[in-house]
């Protein structure tokens, strides 16, 4: 294990639920307070444990969407209707509950403001949460690195930190939003599923040579990775994340 | 002593428990995880090397490697995400064939995969029927997002030891950590003991 063999195990932390937080309207963002965190990079992911009363328990990992520097953990949860996990988190939990998380996880999607840029993520749905602890460690830095967020949502209503977002904007961070399914009144942005094309107008190209995180469903990444190495860059530089359909 | 989650019952798989890792849930989906994007290599660039501390390398062509004798593999998967699958079905080469005749005082293997992906396990850990290259899914050519052509099949360790796109593996007298394995993950992954990350 080289390199490896000072780290303990991962404890299982029992972690307080401070608040929680309407995104969307099926998105929640969960705030933690984790007895002795021990830290965290951007992108990086938890494990949590659910208990029934029984012994019975689960465990699935969420992205952290906090910045590190922030003194709470912040989980944003997407409800799957046919999921065990996401909809009790979403409608069952309440502020002063106690639940378990494990972490943090992960060594390899993660960036960190001193890595540099230019940074171009891309987002689908709910996977912009691990961007968005990216953009938000950026912003804590007071990093002015040129970093782009191409998100795509369904809808305006359904675009996650959106308010957020908007006022981050600005200081070398630009947010460009696509909408599939519905566009409000009057909207001139994209309108489609993200595309070569689109990517090319975005930018940056593959001469800028931008570090690439892609976290989306897995068709989503899929499709936008296969566009990135069309356009010629280097697939050593797309880290990519994905999310099964049966991550709740 | 795990607190308890007020209200929360859980939907518990009808799954025989003996066959589910601890901290795993059953799915019937195939999820698909890649740190990057998928690779496209065509069948006649395509070749399978064993090298390393080996007397003599290894290579087949595709048409080589597919002219080996190859089994109808059952199996259990289990991902480290906490999936598990049961009852998947594959067709591959077993590691006993492409291995057979070969000298090597090698103890660790590291497969190598298109995309620069690498793992590594013991040898012991993919003889005697352990593990397979496998090319076929449910009865269909194995599709690129999860590893065709042809990818590692090592069902009794967490399924990113089983990599995806590999090219050939290498024999080696030191255990040397791969991609996940020097990414936070466990150097062993044995899912029954819960061998996720390091330290596990």
């Amino acid at each position: 294990m080289a390199g490896t063999a000072v780290l303990g195990r991962l404890a299982w932390r029992v972690a307080d639920v401070i608040d929680l937080v309407p995104e969307t309207p099926r998105v929640k963002t969960i705030l933690f307070n984790v007895p002795d965190w021990p830290g965290h990079r951007a992108g990086q992911h938890v494990d949590i444990r659910l208990t029934a009363e029984d012994g019975y328990q689960a465990e699935r990992s969420y992205s952290i969407a906090s910045a590190p520097e922030t003194a709470h953990v912040e989980l944003t949860v997407e409800r799957l209707d046919d999921g065990e996990v996401s909809p009790y988190l979403t409608d069952e939990l309440r502020p002063g509950d106690q639940i378990e998380v494990r972490g943090p996880v992960g060594g390899y999607f993660v960036w960190e403001p001193s890595q540099g840029g230019p940074v171009l993520l891309i987002a689908g749905g709910s996977g912009v949460v691990p961007l968005m602890a990216m953009i938000r460690a950026r912003a804590a830095a007071g990093s002015s690195v040129k970093t782009r967020l191409l998100f795509s949502s369904r809808g305006w209503d359904d675009i996650i930190y959106r308010d957020e977002l908007e006022r981050l904007s600005g200081n070398g961070l630009s947010v460009l939003h696509t909408l599939t399914r519905s566009q409000p009144d009057g909207w001139d942005g994209y309108a489609r599923r993200i595309d070569a094309e689109m990517l090319a107008e975005v930018g940056p190209s593959s001469e800028e040579q931008p570090l690439i995180y892609v976290c989306g469903p897995t068709p989503f990444v899929e499709a936008v990775a296969e566009a990135l190495v069309h356009l010629g860059h280097d697939p050593r530089v797309i880290k990519t994340e994905r999310f099964g359909p049966t991550g709740g | 002593m795990s607190p308890i989650s007020r209200g929360f019952h859980g939907r518990r798989a009808a799954a025989d428990p003996t066959r589910v890792p601890p901290g795993q849930y059953v799915t019937p989906d195939f999820p698909v995880l890649s740190a990057g994007p998928t690779p496209h290599t065509p069948l006649d660039e395509w070749d399978f090397s064993i090298g390393g501390e080996v007397e003599e390398p290894r290579r087949w062509t595709w048409e080589e490697f597919r002219a080996l004798p190859s089994e109808d593999v059952t199996a259990d998967i289990h991902c480290v995400t906490k999936w598990s699958k049961l009852d998947t079905t594959w067709r591959g080469v077993s590691m006993d064939t492409l291995l057979e005749g070969i000298e090597t005082t090698a103890e660790y293997l590291a497969p190598f995969s298109d995309g620069g992906y690498t793992t590594n396990m013991p040898l012991e850990d993919v003889i005697d029927g352990k593990a397979w290259v496998a090319f076929d899914y449910g009865g269909e050519p194995l599709e690129p997002e999860h590893g065709g052509p042809a990818r590692m099949l090592v069902p009794h360790l967490y399924f990113w030891k089983s990599a995806k796109w590999v090219r050939g593996i290498r024999l080696q007298s030191t255990d040397e950590p791969g991609f996940w394995e020097t990414n936070g993950y466990h150097n062993h992954g044995d899912p029954w003991r819960e061998q996720r990350y390091w330290g596990d």
